[in-house]
């Protein structure tokens, strides 16, 4: 498989501070890589060192086969990338934004094309307006059309979906899967919304604390036809009485004094439910729990 | 280079506090010379009250080029904080606005980067120069007409004959266009360690004032490194002003009486320049951004 | 013996009053000759030689009207003069009823042997307080007035004539004059560097200023109108 990013034994140290330390991973081509971990575990640091903006203390970066180092221009004109907040110059319109950032690119789209990059994002009827006026949810929606404006391989989305509403979760999720699917971009994404990267990563690195906890194929790290519930009652005790005889059994992962958690297939759910009313067990509440974030939290609890 | 440099001009031109400092310049021109035309000769009065004591002096001392003298005298002593607001905001103010991260993502080396922001500061410094040229020098003569120009030193007076002055004031235009890009290198290398503009635009006004006492005040102390200071030749545009006398005391029309002194602060200014640009560039390059 | 002395004394008296009357009637010729001149206009140049101006020379125009109108107009430009005026008419200067006049012997001016006469007012409310001409007898021409006033000070005028000697009008006029030492406060001029090399400054004290005009052109009894003069 075509390695689009290869790091390797990459560092970066802050003074006293050793942000990331000695992590190394892969992104093939065509991958949506899913980039995880708590705050301040190194995921901005080591996005910014892909991008050249902060320096590695060690390490090396490839980027389509060629060294960072030395091929930075060359490599960062196939670069689109939004990091973190995506600011732009709010004195100027969405339009304009847009046209000065392709310019830095080397390219010179059209009004067309400058007018359809607008389109996708949803902004196309705000096109002239300065971005002073605009939400953030909007700006962050002009971040992504310049980071696609150049027709770039690779895409770097740090938080992109930071401060979009449902609708608009939805839409760089199915813009992002669009991308990959159909234009066979790579794709490398970092997020806290865990559900979101769920749904679309093909590979996922969990870093913490600089350090590398995992890097696999979502599937190998989890079933994502399987999914975590957990249930609150009004009497946890005669619950799991009852539970204990059933044939749900085998499903219970964990209980507290208030809830039960049980892992199964989504198919299963409505089943539960219909056999926890059977057996007289009052429910509280019943919660379905992405499996990866239970994933996410014990690897990270556990480092 | 020339896209980045048309780039860099369209945000400075597009963004509403860069005319700041034009509006700041025509109004002040203009109070100066609303004031002139009607006060005008109590004014020349005034300056002149010390050698009208033993002569008289006929003729039209308030005209153009003594306006735009006046003028000079005035605004180029303040002009240096209107060149800060831009200069020291280049960098910083993208940092502050968080566009700095993005630009840096583009496939522009950092060095190309820093070289055309500074060209368009320094051409937004000559614009703002030129538009004073017109104001100052152009606007004065439309409307106080021209004439010699009778001026006032510390030891003696120069008159300067008309025909012998307007190349004077396009070598001190050009002059002053060196000394207020060296105020635009010294904002724009301090713009480079903060993420705020006003931190640099205040430390610039700072440095300003210090080095112009420094280069004011005859103590002997100061007196070793006043040489050094960009402030002690950011007025030598005033050596334009003034003439050679031959052995008979009579001016030698298009010469300049210490032209050397000229060239020197050139060099200095030029030197300035070079350093603070050479030393961001340095810095710059290996920059983390972390904004 | 006495007799001889008393004589010597008469005849010494009687020459003071034939040269006394010998001035006069020289100032009278020169008046004379001066007062032909009705009016003129003159076109020349006009250098302000004092050390701490440096000026141009430039192009001046006077005009002259009968008895004592007198205006001095630079082209286009601003002329330094010393107060008072370079009022150089000579014909008011000799006026042999408000003044005592002295015959002072002789003394060469310019290759000149010229007749020395001092004018001493006889009203104490002139402005002058004394006067000395010297006048080259053979053509009728002043060359040179020295005379002190009370308000002004001491001012000298040398003349030399060429192609309207006959008119009594110079070629070139040298006014000199003393002068105060001239110095400006930094906060007016603004300039606070050096003061500039020390024989600079040691050459501007000179105290002695002069401004000299070299006619080109007279245009004599044209008639001037007297609004020039306003």
């Amino acid at each position: 498989m075509n390695e689009i990013i290869k790091v390797t034994n990459l560092t970066k140290q802050f003074k006293q501070i050793t942000a990331v330390n000695n992590l190394s991973f892969n992104v093939n081509s065509g991958d949506v890589y899913g980039f995880l971990g708590q705050n301040g575990a190194g995921k901005s640091t080591t996005i910014r060192m892909l991008l050249t903006l902060i320096q590695p203390t060690n390490g090396s970066i490839e980027i389509f086969g060629l060294p960072l180092q030395n091929n930075r221009n060359e490599i960062l004109k196939n670069i689109g990338a939004v990091i973190e907040k995506p600011d732009v110059y709010k004195y100027l319109s969405a339009y304009d934004n847009l046209k000065l950032f392709a310019r830095l690119n080397g390219t010179r789209p059209t009004h067309h094309q400058l007018m359809q990059q607008l389109e996708i994002v949803g902004l196309a009827n705000r096109a002239k307006d300065k971005v002073a006026t605009f939400s953030q949810g909007m700006k962050q929606r002009v971040g992504i059309a310049i980071a696609l404006i150049h027709q770039p391989q690779l895409i770097i989305l740090d938080e992109p979906t930071n401060g979009l509403d449902p609708q608009g979760i939805a839409d760089i999720r199915n813009l992002i899967i669009k991308l990959s699917k159909e234009h066979g971009k790579t794709i490398l994404i970092s997020s806290h919304l865990l559900s979101e990267i769920e749904q679309i990563a093909t590979r996922i690195l969990i870093i913490d604390k600089g350090k590398k906890i995992i890097e696999d194929t979502a599937t190998a790290l989890f079933n994502p036809s399987q999914t975590i519930v957990e249930i609150e009652t009004t009497n946890n005790e005669f619950a799991l009485q009852q539970l204990q005889k059933s044939k749900w059994l085998t499903s219970i992962q964990q209980h507290t004094t208030n809830t039960i958690t049980f892992k199964l297939d989504k198919s299963q759910i409505p089943t539960l439910n219909s056999n926890l009313v059977e057996m007289q067990i009052q429910l509280i509440s019943i919660k379905p729990r992405h499996s990866l974030e239970d994933y996410f939290l014990r690897v990270t609890t556990a480092n | 280079m020339f896209t980045l440099i048309q780039i860099e001009l369209y945000k400075i031109f597009n963004r509403p506090r860069t005319y700041i400092a034009f509006i700041a310049i025509a109004a002040l021109t203009i109070i100066v010379q609303l004031g002139l035309k009607v006060d005008g000769k109590e004014y020349a009065d005034f300056v002149m009250a010390d050698l009208k004591n033993t002569f008289s002096i006929d003729g039209k001392i308030i005209n153009g080029y003594f306006v735009c003298y006046v003028l000079l005298q005035l605004l180029l002593v303040h002009v240096p904080l209107l060149i800060a607001l831009i200069a020291a905001d280049m960098i910083s103010g993208e940092a502050n606005i968080g566009t700095l991260r993005l630009l840096l993502t583009k496939p522009i080396s950092r060095v190309q980067f820093i070289i055309a922001k500074f060209i368009a500061t320094c051409i937004y410094t000559v614009a703002l120069l030129i538009w004073l040229a017109i104001l100052g020098l152009l606007l004065s003569i439309f409307i106080f007409g021209t004439g010699d120009l009778l001026l006032l030193k510390n030891n003696y007076v120069v008159q300067l004959q008309q025909n012998d002055i307007f190349w004077r004031y396009t070598g001190a235009f050009l002059f002053a266009a060196i000394a207020m890009i060296t105020v635009a290198a010294v904002g724009f290398f301090l713009s480079l360690f903060a993420e705020n503009s006003i931190g640099p635009i205040v430390a610039t006004m700072s440095i300003i004032i210090v080095c112009t006492i420094l280069s004011t005040m005859s103590l002997p102390l100061f007196n070793l490194i006043k040489p050094y200071l960009f402030t002690t030749h950011l007025v030598t545009w005033k050596e334009f002003f003034d003439i050679k006398i031959n052995n008979q005391n009579e001016t030698i029309a298009g010469s300049i009486q210490n032209p050397a002194k000229i060239i020197n602060s050139l060099t200095v200014l030029i030197a300035h320049i070079i350093i603070l640009i050479s030393i961001t560039i340095f810095i710059f390059k290996k920059k983390d951004i972390l904004s | 013996m006495k007799k001889l002395g008393f004589l010597f004394l008469i005849l010494l008296c009687f020459q003071s009053i034939v040269f006394s009357q010998d001035a006069t009637t020289l100032l009278n010729k020169v008046k004379a000759k001066i007062n032909l001149v009705n009016d003129y206009t003159a076109t020349g140049k006009m250098k302000t030689d004092i050390t701490f101006i440096k000026a141009p020379i430039g192009k001046v125009t006077v005009y002259f009207k009968k008895p004592n109108k007198f205006k001095l107009k630079k082209e286009n430009g601003i002329s330094i003069l010393p107060k008072g005026g370079v009022s150089i008419n000579i014909g008011a200067i000799i006026n042999v009823e408000d003044f005592d006049i002295i015959d002072s012997g002789e003394e060469i001016i310019d290759n000149t042997i010229t007749r020395k006469i001092i004018l001493l007012p006889k009203n104490e409310t002139n402005d002058v307080a004394l006067s000395t001409m010297y006048i080259d007898a053979e053509k009728l021409l002043v060359k040179k007035v020295v005379t002190t006033t009370k308000e002004n000070g001491t001012y000298q005028i040398l003349l030399s004539y060429g192609n309207y000697s006959q008119y009594g009008l110079p070629d070139k006029v040298v006014f000199g004059f003393n002068t105060k030492d001239y110095k400006m406060p930094k906060g007016i001029t603004m300039e606070f560097d050096d003061e500039g090399k020390k024989e600079m400054r040691e050459k501007m004290k000179n105290k002695k200023g002069k401004v000299e005009i070299m006619y080109n052109t007279y245009i004599i009894n044209k008639g001037i109108n007297d609004a020039i003069f306003n």
